[in-house]
C-alpha cells in the first residue's frame, strides 16, 4: 500500500470529506446496530425520522443544534490558533451562572437591551475563565489542554454548590436548581409551537461574524497566522502571545454565550444538567467543520440531529441511545481518516 | 552491461511533469552526479527507483533485470541502498542496534548481535568508515550520523548508492571526508548516485555528470571534460550572470551599533558589539553558526527587545522589539529560515506580501479590515517585479520552491526600497540560478544606496559580495576590515576564536 500525496486538492474533493466521513460512520455503526439484532435500515429510517420527520422533530433538532454552534464555534476559532480550548463545557457554564447572577431580578431592563446584556455578561464570565489558562500558556507555557480540561470539573462543582446552597431556588420543591431568569431576559420563541427560540439567530449571526472576522479582518489574518506558523507570525511583527490572549476570550466568550443561550433560552433556570457536555461535542462539531466557522452550522445540526434522532430511535426500538455517542466519535474519527484522504491517495501495489 | 538503468522513466504530478521520460545508466565502479535546480526532479527519479513512487511510464532495471515497480523492499533487495537527505535513525539506539534495525526477523527471540558486529567490524575495514557500534547515535556529529546511514545501507548488502544532497548538512572538512569515503567505496565495485546542486563538489567526486531540467536529462558529460559555466548554463537554461561588486563611494553611516549586548545565552550572548554600515556598502559577518549572528539578527529585525548599548538607524534610536516600527522606519529583513520565520506556508501569496504591514493604509482600512483589492494589486506588482514563479498571488505559498519563496521574501523586504537591509543566509539552500538572483538583488540595492549587512557561514560568498567583513566569534565582532585585507585562513583562524588581528601584526 502506497500513500501518496495529491498534486492538487480540488475544492470539492475537500468539500466532500466531511460527507463521505459521515456515510463512512453511518456504515460503521451499522456493524453495532446489526448486533441488537434489529434491522439497520429500519433502525436509520427512525433516527432519521425522529430528527427530521416532524415540524416538532426538525424544531428540537434545530433548539438542541443551538448551544453546539455557539461551542463549536468555541473550539473552531481556538483551535485555529492552534490553542486548544478543551474546557467549553466549564466555560458554558461559565456564561450560564453570570446569566442566572444578572438575570433573575439583579438588574432588569426592557428585554431589548436585557437580552444582549446577558449575552454579553454570558460571554465575558465564558472568556474570564479562560484568562489564567491563556496567561499560564503564554507566559509560561503550560499547556492548555490540560488547564481547559481540569477547569470544567473545578465550574461544575461550583455551579453544584450554588445551586445546592446560596443560589437555591426556595420555590424549587427542593430540586438543587437556581431561581428563574425573569421574564425581560428570557429568549423568546421563535414559533408558536416548540422550543426553538430567539438563540438561533444569535448563534447563526455569530457564525457569519467570526467568518467574516477571520478572512476579511487583520485579527482574523492575525490568527490564522499564528495558528500556521507562530515563527513566522512573530517575524512579521504579530503579537503572538496577545493574538493567542485574544482568541481565547473570544473563544470562551462564545462558549459562555451557549451557557446564557441555554439558561434564559431553553430552561428558563440553571441546573446541573444544563449542558449533557455541549463543550465537548463542540469539539467534534469543529472537526466536522474542518474548523470553519460557517461548517459548524451544518455539523452543529448534523450532530444534534445524531442526537435527538436516537432518542427517537431508541424509544421506538430497543437501541440503547448510546449509540449517539458511539455515532458522534466515529464521525469525528471517519473526518480526520477522511480529511487525510482527501490530501493524500492511498494506491495499492499492483 | 550498466548496473542500474533508467529507461523511459515518466512521472506526472496533475498537470506537472516530474520525470519526462528519463533514460540513465549507472556503471560499476563509478560515481554518477544528478545535477538539478531544486524542483528539476532528482529527488522524484530516486524515489520511484527507491519505490516511493511508481512510475508512470518506463522501467528502471537493475543488473539488466526489471525492478518491480512501488516496492521499496524489492530495490532493497536488488542492492539499491539510499542516504536520504535528512537523516532517519533513531537517536536514543546505538549505531549497531540502527543498523541492524529492521533487517531482522519478527519472530526470532534474541539480536543476532554477534554476527552483526563482526560484519560490522568487515565493512568498516574494508571501506575506512570506522565508527564506534556502541556509540549512542544521538551523540555522534553530523558526519559520524552520515556515515552510519552509509553503513546501514551498506548492511543491507547494497551495491549500489544514492546519496541525496549529502553535504548540505556537513562543514567543509566533512565534506572532504564523505569523498574519500566514496572513492573507496566505488573503488570496491560499488556504484555511487551523487545529487546534488553544488557545482565544485560535483566536481570534485564525480565521474560523470548527468543535468537535469524540469523533469528531462538535458545532458550526460564525463566531469573531465566538464566546465563549471557550461553545468551551470545547462542547468539553469541560460547564462548564468555572477554577481560582480564594482567599487563605490560608501556614502552616510546608516546602521550605528555601540556596545551592543545581551544576556544569557551563552556562547552566542553578544558582548560588547560595535558596527557601522554605511550606504552603498555591504559588510559581511562570518562566524561558524552559534557565536551570536542569529542574537544579532534578532535585535535588528525587532524580535529581541532587551538589549544594552545602542542601536542607531539613521541617526534615530532603533525600535527595539517592534518588527513593523523597525520595517516601517526603512529596514528590509532576509530571515534565517524561510519556511520557519519566513513564510507562513498555508497561507496565500498576497497574504504573505502583506505581513510585514498589514495594519498600514495602503493595504487594510483603519487597520482593521484588509482591503483585498490593493493588497492583491500590489501583490502582482511585487510577483512581477521579482520574477516570482508561480500562479498568481492566490497560490498557496507552501507550494512554491524554495527559491520562488526566497523570491517572495525579496519583494516583501525590497519592494519598499529600505535604506538598512540585514540579510541572514540569505542564499541558503538554493541552486544557482536562484542564488545569481538574490545576490544580484542585493548589489542593486547597494547601487541604489542601501546599507546592507550580509550574514553567512560561506565565505567564498562573503568575499564576493562584501565591501568589509567582520568575524563573529563567542558573542564577539572583530573590527569590519575590507575585503582582502584578511586572507581567508586569518578569518578562518579568527572565526575558531583565535585573535587572527594581532597575530598578523
Amino acid at each position: 500500500m502506497i500513500i501518496e500525496p495529491r498534486p492538487s486538492v480540488s475544492v470539492l474533493r475537500a468539500g466532500l470529506a466531511p460527507v463521505w466521513a459521515i456515510l463512512a460512520a453511518l456504515a460503521l455503526c451499522a456493524v453495532l446496530i446489526f448486533w441488537t439484532g434489529t434491522s439497520i435500515p429500519t433502525a436509520y429510517f427512525l433516527l432519521f425520522k425522529g430528527a427530521f420527520g416532524s415540524a416538532f422533530a426538525i424544531n428540537e433538532t434545530l433548539t438542541r443544534s443551538i448551544p453546539l454552534i455557539f461551542t463549536g464555534l468555541a473550539v473552531a476559532v481556538a483551535f485555529r490558533a492552534k490553542f486548544y480550548n478543551i474546557g467549553a463545557e466549564g466555560q458554558l457554564y461559565a456564561g450560564a451562572l453570570a446569566a442566572t447572577y444578572f438575570g433573575t431580578g439583579m438588574i432588569t431592563l426592557p428585554p431589548v437591551l436585557m437580552i444582549p446584556f446577558l449575552m454579553i455578561v454570558g460571554a465575558l464570565a465564558g472568556g474570564a475563565l479562560l484568562i489564567v489558562p491563556v496567561l499560564l500558556k503564554t507566559r509560561m507555557k503550560v499547556d492548555e489542554v490540560v488547564t481547559t480540561l481540569l477547569l470544567n470539573f473545578v465550574v461544575l462543582l461550583l455551579v453544584s454548590y450554588l445551586i445546592e446552597g446560596p443560589w437555591k431556588d426556595p420555590m424549587s420543591l427542593g430540586w438543587p436548581q437556581a431561581a428563574a431568569v425573569i421574564d425581560e431576559g428570557v429568549l423568546p420563541p421563535l414559533l408558536a409551537k416548540g422550543r426553538l427560540h430567539l438563540g438561533l439567530v444569535i448563534a447563526l449571526a455569530a457564525s457569519v461574524l467570526i467568518w467574516a472576522m477571520m478572512r476579511f479582518s487583520v485579527l482574523g489574518y492575525e490568527i490564522r497566522a499564528v495558528g500556521y506558523n507562530a515563527g513566522a507570525a512573530e517575524f512579521s511583527g504579530i503579537n503572538v502571545s496577545r493574538t493567542v490572549i485574544i482568541t481565547a476570550l473570544i473563544s470562551g466568550g462564545l462558549a459562555g454565550m451557549a451557557g446564557v443561550s441555554e439558561t434564559a433560552g431553553l430552561k428558563g433556570y440553571l441546573t446541573l444538567d444544563l449542558s449533557p457536555g455541549f463543550g465537548y461535542t463542540g469539539i467534534a462539531v469543529a472537526m466536522l467543520a474542518q474548523l470553519n466557522p460557517l461548517g459548524v452550522i451544518p455539523a452543529a445540526i448534523f450532530l444534534s440531529a445524531v442526537y435527538v434522532g436516537s432518542d427517537a430511535m431508541s424509544r421506538a426500538i430497543n437501541i440503547p441511545t448510546y449509540i449517539a455517542d458511539v455515532l458522534v466519535g466515529v464521525s469525528v474519527l471517519a473526518v480526520l481518516c477522511s480529511v487525510m484522504l482527501s490530501q493524500y491517495r492511498v494506491r495499492w501495489r499492483t | 552491461m550498466p548496473v542500474l538503468e533508467f529507461s523511459g522513466v515518466t512521472k506526472r504530478f496533475g498537470t506537472l511533469t516530474a520525470n519526462d521520460s528519463v533514460s540513465l545508466t549507472l556503471e560499476q565502479g563509478e560515481v554518477l552526479a544528478l545535477l538539478g535546480e531544486n524542483g528539476a526532479g532528482k529527488t522524484t527519479l530516486m524515489n520511484i527507483l527507491f519505490g516511493h513512487y511508481q512510475a508512470d511510464e518506463g522501467t528502471i532495471f537493475v543488473d539488466g533485470k526489471p525492478l518491480p515497480p512501488g516496492s521499496t523492499q524489492a530495490a532493497i533487495k536488488a542492492g539499491v541502498g539510499m542516504v536520504h537527505q535528512h537523516f532517519t535513525l533513531a537517536g536514543n539506539l546505538t549505531v549497531l542496534e540502527n543498523i541492524t534495525l529492521g533487517t531482522e526477523s519478527l519472530w526470532s527471540w534474541r539480536q543476532e548481535t554477534r554476527t552483526a558486529r563482526e560484519k560490522l567490524a568487515d565493512m568498516a575495514r574494508d571501506y575506512g568508515l570506522a565508527v564506534d557500534p556502541d556509540a549512542q547515535v544521538s551523540e555522534l556529529s553530523v558526519g559520524e550520523r552520515q556515515r552510519v546511514e552509509i553503513l546501514k545501507a551498506l548492511y543491507r548488502n547494497a551495491r549500489i548508492l544514492i546519496l541525496d544532497e549529502p553535504t548540505a548538512v556537513l562543514t567543509p572538512q566533512e565534506s572532504e571526508g564523505l569523498f574519500a569515503i566514496l572513492k573507496s567505496l566505488t573503488a570496491k565495485g560499488l556504484a555511487v548516485v551523487f545529487i546534488s546542486h553544488k557545482l565544485h563538489e560535483i566536481l570534485a567526486v564525480s565521474d560523470r555528470i548527468a543535468v537535469l531540467r524540469r523533469g528531462a536529462i538535458v545532458g550526460t558529460l564525463a566531469t573531465k571534460d566538464a566546465d563549471r559555466a557550461q553545468i551551470a548554463e545547462m542547468m539553469v537554461g541560460r547564462a548564468v550572470t555572477l554577481p560582480r561588486l564594482t567599487p563605490m563611494e560608501p556614502g552616510a553611516a546608516m546602521l550605528e551599533i555601540e556596545g551592543l549586548s545581551t544576556t544569557g545565552g551563552g556562547a552566542s550572548a553578544l558582548r560588547n558589539i560595535d558596527l557601522t554600515i554605511r550606504a552603498h556598502e555591504i559588510v559581511g559577518i562570518a562566524g561558524v553558526a552559534g557565536n551570536g549572528q542569529r542574537i544579532l539578527a534578532d535585535v535588528l529585525s525587532g524580535l529581541k527587545g532587551d538589549f544594552a548599548g545602542s542601536v542607531r538607524l539613521h541617526g534615530k534610536s532603533l525600535a527595539a522589539g517592534r518588527p513593523r516600527a523597525i520595517v516601517a522606519s526603512g529596514v528590509g529583513r532576509i530571515p534565517e529560515d524561510r519556511h520557519a520565520r519566513g513564510m507562513v506556508g498555508d497561507m496565500e501569496v498576497w497574504e504573505n506580501l502583506i505581513s510585514e504591514d498589514i495594519r498600514s493604509r495602503e493595504v487594510s482600512r483603519w487597520g482593521l479590515i484588509i482591503d483585498r483589492k490593493r493588497a492583491t494589486a500590489r501583490a502582482e506588482r511585487q510577483i512581477a517585479e521579482f520574477d516570482v514563479r508561480c500562479e498568481g498571488p492566490d497560490a498557496e505559498t507552501k507550494l512554491l520552491s524554495g527559491g520562488n519563496m526566497q523570491k517572495l521574501i525579496l519583494a516583501r523586504a525590497l519592494s519598499r526600497e529600505p535604506s538598512f537591509i540585514l540579510a541572514n543566509q540569505p542564499v541558503r539552500g538554493l541552486d544557482e540560478g536562484a542564488i545569481a538572483y538574490v545576490q544580484n538583488r542585493l548589489l542593486e540595492a547597494r547601487q541604489r544606496g542601501a546599507a546592507i549587512l550580509l550574514i553567512s557561514e560561506d565565505l567564498d560568498e562573503l568575499m564576493a559580495l562584501c565591501d568589509r567583513i567582520a568575524v563573529m566569534s563567542h558573542g564577539k565582532l572583530s573590527e569590519a576590515l575590507p575585503t582582502g585585507a584578511r586572507t581567508i585562513a586569518e578569518i578562518g583562524l579568527m572565526m575558531a576564536g583565535q585573535d587572527g588581528d594581532r597575530q598578523a601584526a
